[in-house]
């Protein structure tokens, strides 16, 4: 089937890249004897995470839920504001340039604020900032695609003496589907990246930033790489746990001739 | 029959676009009538207000001036008691919906139950020629096969009423002229009314029983032209009658320009 | 600009102006009414603890910037002067990794749209770098600093900074003009061949002018991401100087003057809004490779 075919055919160029350059990293560390301070083998990263990996898992497992909640938070707030905002104009012009200016502003920043205003001993602070930095890209997206209708639609729903409410029903939502997933594939990996980096802000030693900080502190470099590598396979989960949402959200994408 | 209502009645019909110095007039002073079951084209060149009078008739549009009369009733009337079908230049077909669901929105729009939108829109499939892909997504669909979804669509809710702007406009010659071909025998099949917008004089002539010539600047109806073709099969589009009547609306059409030329010069 | 277009960046701004100042009405509004402890639902605190200490007044926080620095003591700066000092050095931190990551970038671009095996082999890694936490890597890059000599230089701990900043800079930019790059419909790149132009050529002439509209918009990005990347690269490794670290000294100090740490986080917010500001600029000089704008 040529679809199969182009399929596995696209995938050989970045598989033969990666593990080219996997084995170039192993080699270069041995040929010119770095030192772990530097960069470590991947063969020592790997062996640590075999003998590590419970620790790891309940690390990742704390970062983890914190990243789940906040993602599944911010997204009821994003697509609740954007639906919101496509029907009342001066919300959408009130939001819409402070979802800009937010973009600019590192929201991890804002942990210590929570830090105080909750206690450094709750996981609030950290899922507050992942809803707040998962927030905005769900809404701008959302928002964008409510706000799309191409015009033989619109006129079309006209023609059919259709209601906003059915407008809105049968196409607005539909329509804009696809950038709601845009939204979520962002949102996704920001969830996993706040969640990481708010770690660092102090308060409850739980989650993989604390544990990488403290195996750097003890010199153990192989298994802070280790456990950055488990931060690195919780991102990709997320990512494509999005990903596969929006195949089975939208089949009629993938049946396209 | 003729006790039935005239299709469309447009009485003076007036349209203005924008304010003071800048505004446009798209249309002026049209006063049109076409009976239940005529087929009618529109055709003019760019700017003489066709696709605005479609859509006056479709109550898209509100008139400046006059009244717009659909199968008897004011347009808005008849546009919310659905008594037309509308096909535009593009298919308009929802991406996400099947080819079935697609003929079955405005039937689903206006409270149908599951199983009379079904079959109503299988026997729809079925009129255009399309029954094999009920299951399909418009997308795996080419371009003469959506818009014959779309004609399927328009005649959903049985119009007494059909209008279409430019429906083949995007169409090669080739798949154009099947189109045509399809479309009379689908019309002669629900005894609709049609007003049919098109550039092309051929598809004009092919088509209609009467072809309304207009021309720009500002918009106007200039000439009515009867077409007495008889019954229109592939043979009719190489017969004598067939040129005579296309040169008949060329010269419509341009026997305006050349009064306007004068008119200028 | 024309007159409509002011009218509608003046609109906005206007807006922004008013949602910030709502959000401070709403700010005193939820201290006057939640109770001090805050609102709690079985163990944990769903909503925050509003006495002074976890919230502080908005004229605290406004008085912040004239204290010392160093509570009684006569000489040192103001804490507005730190910030300022440590914003600058931030956004030298990140103006560095910023022209390195769009180098980076733009060079990726062009190897990605010369060749499509490598375009094949690379992208999927340069989206996915994206969406992973290698900021997680910060504080072992960090370690770089002092054990590391890369031709003949040796590693700065700033460089680490500035490298994540690059790292988080380089993918807008990459995208952005390979999409660019790409972006001349054959009807242009059919018209070159006939007049015998070679692929550089091409590049220059058509390909690069054809990529500004979409370089822009990837520039502003790249230039928040490098502010940010900056800043949290900064806090996850404390390096010294910088706001991260500013922001992480005056947050350990909470208890005993909880304001503190509210004007080191709005100076970085200033500083990202800055860098795009600054970008905007950009957009506006090459407006000529722009096609016109429509007031969206």
């Amino acid at each position: 089937m040529r679809g199969a075919r182009s399929g596995l055919s696209g995938l050989w160029p970045p598989v033969v890249f990666g593990i080219g350059f996997v084995a170039a990293w192993e080699w270069f560390v041995v040929a010119r004897d770095v030192s772990p301070f530097v960069l470590p083998k991947p063969s020592a990263i790997f062996e640590q995470v075999r003998l590590s990996h419970d620790r790891i898992l309940e690390a990742a497992l704390s970062t983890g839920t914190n990243a789940l909640v906040g993602l599944a938070l911010g997204l009821v707030a994003g697509v609740g504001a954007a639906l919101l905002a496509s029907r009342v104009r001066s919300l959408d012009d009130a939001l819409t340039p402070l979802a800009a200016a937010v973009a600019a502003i590192p929201i991890v920043a804002l942990t210590p604020i929570f830090n105080t205003m909750f206690s450094s001993t709750s996981t609030v602070p950290r899922r507050l900032v992942v809803l707040i930095a998962v927030f905005f890209p769900v809404f701008v997206n959302t928002l964008k695609g409510l706000r799309q209708i191409e015009p033989v639609h619109a006129e079309l729903m006209h023609s059919y003496a259709a209601g906003p409410w059915t407008t809105m029903r049968v196409v607005r939502l539909p329509a804009a589907l696809p950038f709601f997933f845009t939204g979520l594939r962002i949102a996704a990996s920001a969830a996993v990246i706040a969640a990481v980096v708010s770690e660092y802000f102090g308060g409850l030693q739980e989650g993989l930033g604390p544990a990488i900080t403290s195996a750097a502190a003890a010199s153990a470099y192989p298994r802070a790489w280790a456990i950055v590598t488990a931060a690195i396979a919780l991102g990709l989960a997320f990512y494509l746990a999005a990903l596969l949402a929006e195949r089975v959200a939208m089949p009629w994408r993938r049946e396209s001739a | 029959m003729s006790d039935a209502p005239p299709a469309v009645a447009l009485t003076a019909v007036a349209k203005r676009f924008g304010t003071g110095d800048g505004a446009t007039l798209a249309l002026t002073g049209i006063d049109l009538t076409v009976a239940a079951g005529e087929f009618v084209s529109l055709i003019g060149p760019s700017g003489c207000g066709k696709s605005t009078l479609l859509r006056v008739v479709a109550d898209l549009v509100e008139p400046t001036d006059g009244t717009a009369l659909v199968n008897g009733k004011s347009a808005r009337r008849a546009r919310l008691d659905q008594d037309y079908g509308i096909a535009f230049q593009q298919a308009g077909l929802l991406e996400w919906r099947t080819v079935l669901a697609n003929v079955e929105l405005p039937l689903a729009l206006h409270g149908a139950g599951r199983d009379e939108r079904r079959r109503r829109a299988l026997e729809l499939l079925e009129l255009v020629g399309l029954s094999d892909f009920a299951g399909h997504r418009p997308s795996q669909l080419s371009g003469g096969m959506q818009q014959r979804v779309a004609i399927a669509r328009a005649l959903a809710r049985r119009p007494a009423l059909l209008l279409m702007d430019e429906p083949f406009g995007a169409l090669d010659e080739m798949t154009r002229e099947r189109m045509q071909t399809e479309l009379l025998r689908i019309c002669s099949e629900t005894s609709a009314a049609v007003v049919f917008v098109t550039h092309s004089i051929p598809e004009a002539v092919y088509l209609s029983q009467r072809v309304v010539v207009m021309s720009p600047r500002p918009g106007r109806i200039t000439h009515l032209i009867d077409v007495t073709l008889g019954h229109r099969d592939e043979d009719v589009r190489e017969s004598g009658r067939f040129f005579a009547a296309i040169t008949e609306v060329r010269e419509a059409l341009r026997g305006r320009s050349a009064v306007a030329q004068e008119a200028t010069s | 600009m024309s007159g409509r277009l002011r009218g509608v960046h003046v609109r906005r701004g206007a807006m922004v102006v008013l949602a910030l100042v709502a959000l401070g009405v709403l700010w005193e509004l939820y201290k006057l009414v939640v109770p001090d402890d805050g609102v709690r639902i079985g163990d944990g605190l769903v909503l925050p603890r509003s006495d002074d200490a976890s919230m502080p007044h908005l004229s605290e926080i406004v008085a912040v910037f004239g204290e010392r620095e160093v509570a009684g003591s006569a000489g040192g700066g103001t804490v507005a002067a730190s910030v300022l000092s440590s914003l600058w050095y931030s956004l030298g931190l990140a103006a560095a990794g910023f022209v390195v990551g769009v180098a980076v970038g733009l060079a990726l671009a062009v190897a990605m749209a010369r060749l499509a095996i490598i375009r094949r082999a690379v992208l999927p890694y340069v989206v996915l770098s994206q969406t992973v936490p290698l900021i997680a890597l910060a504080p072992l890059v960090y370690g770089w600093g002092g054990n590391l000599t890369l031709l003949g230089w040796e590693w700065q701990p700033w460089m680490s900074v500035s490298i994540i900043a690059a790292y988080l800079a380089f993918f807008p930019v990459a995208v952005g003009a390979l999409r660019g790059l790409t972006s001349p419909p054959p009807v242009q790149t059919e018209l070159l061949a006939c007049f015998g132009a070679s692929w550089w050529q091409t590049l220059l002439r058509l390909r690069l002018p054809a990529s500004v509209p979409y370089l822009i918009p990837a520039l502003k990005l790249a230039a928040a991401a490098a502010v940010v990347g900056a800043i949290v690269a900064e806090i996850s490794t404390g390096l010294a100087g910088g706001i991260g670290r500013l922001i992480i000294s005056y947050a350990q100090q909470a208890t005993g003057d909880p304001a503190k740490v509210y004007a080191p986080i709005l100076g970085a917010a200033l500083m990202g809004l800055a860098a795009v500001g600054l970008m905007s600029l950009l957009d506006v000089a090459l407006r000529r490779y722009q096609p016109t704008e429509v007031a969206s």
